[in-house]
């Protein structure tokens, strides 16, 4: 993808983030925190998981451009999913941000973060979000 | 000032981020290399030409931190490796032995973890009970707070001498008199305050103090315990073992040797010592008060800069300390700081370790400059540019 386009998709979602709101009176949503993962980007992730599939996510917090961008890309991918093929996009994700081999047509829009790795500050800000679901994904598969 | 003292500052960096550690000039580097090309040997053990040599460098250095603090005597200065390690010596070495159940120890919400986390684990052990000084509305502390606080069962006070995040000056002098008035001992967290102030422990009065070399221009891995002999005669070692004791004997009986050697176990870091001796010097030399002249200079004109950018948020304006805090209204700190880190433009993004601060000025992080002598003003003007043409700061970052 050309980078300016790259660049224009996360700051559209920076700006513009998919289902930023909270959820905190909604008992069919489990909150999760990432902030152990990092000094700063604090975000609060509200799953709602409904027989195998995840049926919504949404996200309220501080965080920088890359953690926001990131997480609503990756929350609008998610939702609909089984928990196997959530898990199998954020693996394919996690590979491209480690520089390893991964299939880019699972996760579609989600390769504008593929230069992140160059900037190694920035890894924990692209992998916060998808960390947070994936550890909460295997505790309840 | 002093630039061409610093190698590093050549590889024409910006280093706004003074307060997380500062460089080292090259006079530490050549008195840490020469004790390893020249008389390496451990201390206070051979009757070698050369041991003896590091035996004297580590007295001569401990009486240098002495005479640089104003204490009384060399043994009221124990090496550490930092200032964690002395506020945690402090509170376990001491106020474990001393204090009881509901005695009251005093804090701020702006202090950094170290003089906080030592406090909490404490108070788990002991059932002792944790208050803290409200803050005013710039995040000070005033003497009337402090004095509001004050309970019979108030037993220390615990505070930064100046705060990494606000960059607050606390009065420290009269703090310390109210306390001692109602027999309360005060700890000192000198941290973010030795590099940038000349400190008299004595006119201050202050019961313990510690410290960090690498935040004042030495190495790392080396810091000072200060406390009044009487008292750091009462701490308790933490560590058992070589070069502490005078003698032991099969059965267990074991008699320690006196201050400071006794809570100076082990190999200490005598590189990090002599390091320390030298960055002694040489602040000395350049004098402390001048160096608080010319960061109170720098620090106001940075301001004046700032505030001519109305898209610029300040936070501590008024502050004494070498330090601003601030945001590009509208971008998150680490946002900016990975923008300035383009232009080579270091500082720093956080909630800087005082995570119980929540939204200290209304937001909960900020962009941290905090300065030191060798920053100059046409520094701050490079930095002011790069700010001005922030307007397309995410096309810049992506
Ligand atoms: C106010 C304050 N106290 C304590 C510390 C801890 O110092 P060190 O990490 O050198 O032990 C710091 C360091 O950031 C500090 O700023």
């Amino acid at each position: 993808m050309d980078s300016n386009l790259k660049r224009s998709i996360i700051i559209d979602n920076y700006q513009n983030p998919v289902n930023r709101k909270r959820e905190d009176n909604n008992d069919k949503y489990e909150k999760i925190n990432t902030r152990n993962v990092s000094c700063i980007d604090n975000l609060d992730l509200y799953i709602n998981l409904k027989d195998g599939i995840i049926s919504d996510i949404t996200f309220e917090g501080e965080a920088c451009v890359i953690s926001i961008a990131s997480t609503s890309i990756l929350i609008n991918k998610l939702i609909g999913k089984s928990i196997n093929v959530a898990l199998e996009i954020i693996d394919n994700y996690l590979k491209m941000i480690n520089e390893e081999e991964y299939d880019e047509t699972l996760i579609s829009d989600l390769v504008v973060f593929d230069d992140v790795s160059k900037q190694p500050s920035r890894i924990k800000c692209a992998t916060l979000t998808a960390n947070g679901i994936k550890k909460y994904l295997m505790e309840n598969k | 000032m002093n630039r061409e003292d610093f190698d590093i500052l050549k590889t024409n960096i910006i280093y706004f981020d003074n307060g997380a550690t500062s460089f080292k000039p090259n006079i530490v580097k050549e008195k840490i290399m020469e004790y390893y090309s020249l008389y390496t040997a451990n201390a206070h053990r051979g009757d070698y030409k050369n041991s003896m040599i590091v035996d004297q460098k580590y007295e001569e250095t401990r009486r240098k931190v002495k005479e640089f603090i104003n204490a009384r005597e060399d043994s009221e200065i124990v090496f550490t490796s930092g200032t964690t390690e002395g506020l945690n010596m402090i509170v376990f070495g001491y106020f474990k032995n001393v204090l009881k159940k509901g005695d009251e120890v005093l804090l701020t919400e702006s202090e950094h973890a170290s003089n906080i986390l030592p406090w909490f684990v404490l108070a788990k052990e002991l059932g002792i009970v944790i208050r803290y000084i409200p803050l005013n509305e710039n995040n000070e502390v005033t003497i009337e707070a402090v004095k509001n606080s004050i309970t019979p069962k108030t037993k220390v006070i615990s505070l930064a001498h100046i705060t990494n995040v606000v960059g607050d000056l606390r009065p420290i002098k009269e703090i310390a008199e109210i306390a001692h008035d109602n027999g309360i001992l005060v700890v000192l967290d000198a941290a973010q305050s030795i590099a940038h102030k000349k400190i008299d422990v004595r006119d201050l009065d202050v019961d313990f103090m510690a410290f960090s070399g690498h935040k004042m221009y030495g190495p790392t891995g080396i810091g000072v315990l200060y406390a009044k002999f009487s008292l750091l005669d009462k701490l308790k070692p933490l560590y058992y073992g070589g070069g502490m004791n005078a003698i032991f004997t099969k059965d267990g009986y074991i008699e320690l040797r006196e201050i400071p050697t006794r809570l100076e176990a082990g190999t200490t870091n005598i590189e990090g010592i002599i390091g320390l001796g030298a960055c002694i010097d040489y602040l000395n030399m350049i004098g402390m008060d001048n160096i608080s002249k010319y960061e109170h200079e720098l620090r106001e004109y940075l301001i004046d800069k700032l505030k001519k950018l109305d898209f610029i948020e300040i936070y501590n304006e008024n502050n004494k300390g070498a330090i601003v805090a601030f945001n590009i209204k509208g971008v998150f700190a680490q946002d900016t700081a990975v923008y300035l880190d383009k232009y080579n433009i270091c500082i720093r993004a956080g909630n800087h370790c005082a995570k119980i601060l929540n939204n200290v000025f209304n937001v909960n992080n900020t962009c941290r400059i905090s300065l030191s002598f060798y920053n100059t003003k046409e520094e701050v003007d490079l930095l002011i540019n790069v700010l001005k043409n922030s307007r397309n700061i995410y096309n810049e970052i992506l």
